[in-house]
């Protein structure tokens, strides 16, 4: 299997937020994440982007605002 | 038979609220109250549906959430919205070097969560998402904030799937990389 850029890494780690990944691409991921902090961390923003897209609304409800 | 009035002013409390939800997704504060207004009206008409339920804010977004998917079809009928370029398909040339590997690795984010504390954390990521190209930032908020599936998302915008992975992926790099500028790596 041919190693993963980290531009189509990032690619795919945005892609498995919207649809099922693969077999081959799911592994192709985890091969290079297990050696790539910078596509670990884009992984972990964009999973917190969507945790504080979904807070967005809500801000209003909470003290402070 | 009319609704209670207690039905309506718990309603009508939640307005601001969903006036918040609508204009996220809609960006355009009388389509936002159009659609707001269209669903307090389903929901007094359709107060039997509620019947305690679910939570009525719930319940009332819900209803929202039917009613801006109705505004972004007619919006997207419209070709007001400017292309944004998504054919360019060759993106972020700075982040990456020829090869495909970061140019520069990105950094971690310290306390995300302590964040979310803070409004202004959301003031920030609010002017981000100003900062999207429209067609990029509506597709992205259909999938975030309304929670829609792609396949949806594709139909309502009239785009292919491919179409639409490729825009959410440049509206999270794009995201993050200007929430690093402005917040987590000042």
């Amino acid at each position: 299997m041919r190693l993963l850029t980290c531009k189509e890494t990032t690619r795919i780690v945005s892609q498995g937020l919207d649809r099922e990944l693969a077999f081959g691409e799911r592994v192709a991921l985890r091969l290079h994440l297990a050696i790539c902090l910078g596509c670990r961390r884009t992984g972990t923003q964009m999973r917190f982007l969507r945790r504080a897209v979904r807070e967005l609304a809500e801000i209003d409800l909470k003290a402070g605002f | 038979m009319p609704p209670p009035a207690d039905f309506r002013s718990q309603i009508e409390a939640l307005r601001p609220y969903l006036l918040r939800f609508a204009s996220l997704q809609l960006r355009d504060a009388a389509a936002a109250e159009d659609a707001v207004q269209e669903a307090l009206l389903a929901a007094l008409a359709g107060e039997s549906g509620f019947a305690g339920r679910a939570n009525l804010r719930t319940w009332l977004t819900g209803i929202l959430k039917h009613k801006i998917v109705d505004a972004i079809r007619r919006q997207a009928r419209e070709p007001a919205l400017p292309q944004d370029g998504e054919d360019a398909l060759d993106d972020f040339d700075a982040l990456f070097r020829r090869n495909g590997h970061w140019a520069e690795r990105p950094a971690g984010w310290a306390e995300p969560d302590g964040a979310l504390e803070q409004s202004q954390f959301f003031r920030a990521l609010e002017l981000c998402l100003e900062r999207l190209p429209a067609r990029t930032a509506r597709a992205f908020m259909m999938r975030e904030h309304l929670g829609l599936e792609t396949p949806e998302i594709c139909k309502e915008l009239a785009i292919t799937p491919t179409h639409c992975w490729v825009m959410l992926y440049r509206a999270r790099m794009t995201l993050r990389e200007c929430l690093q500028q402005t917040w987590f790596g000042r």
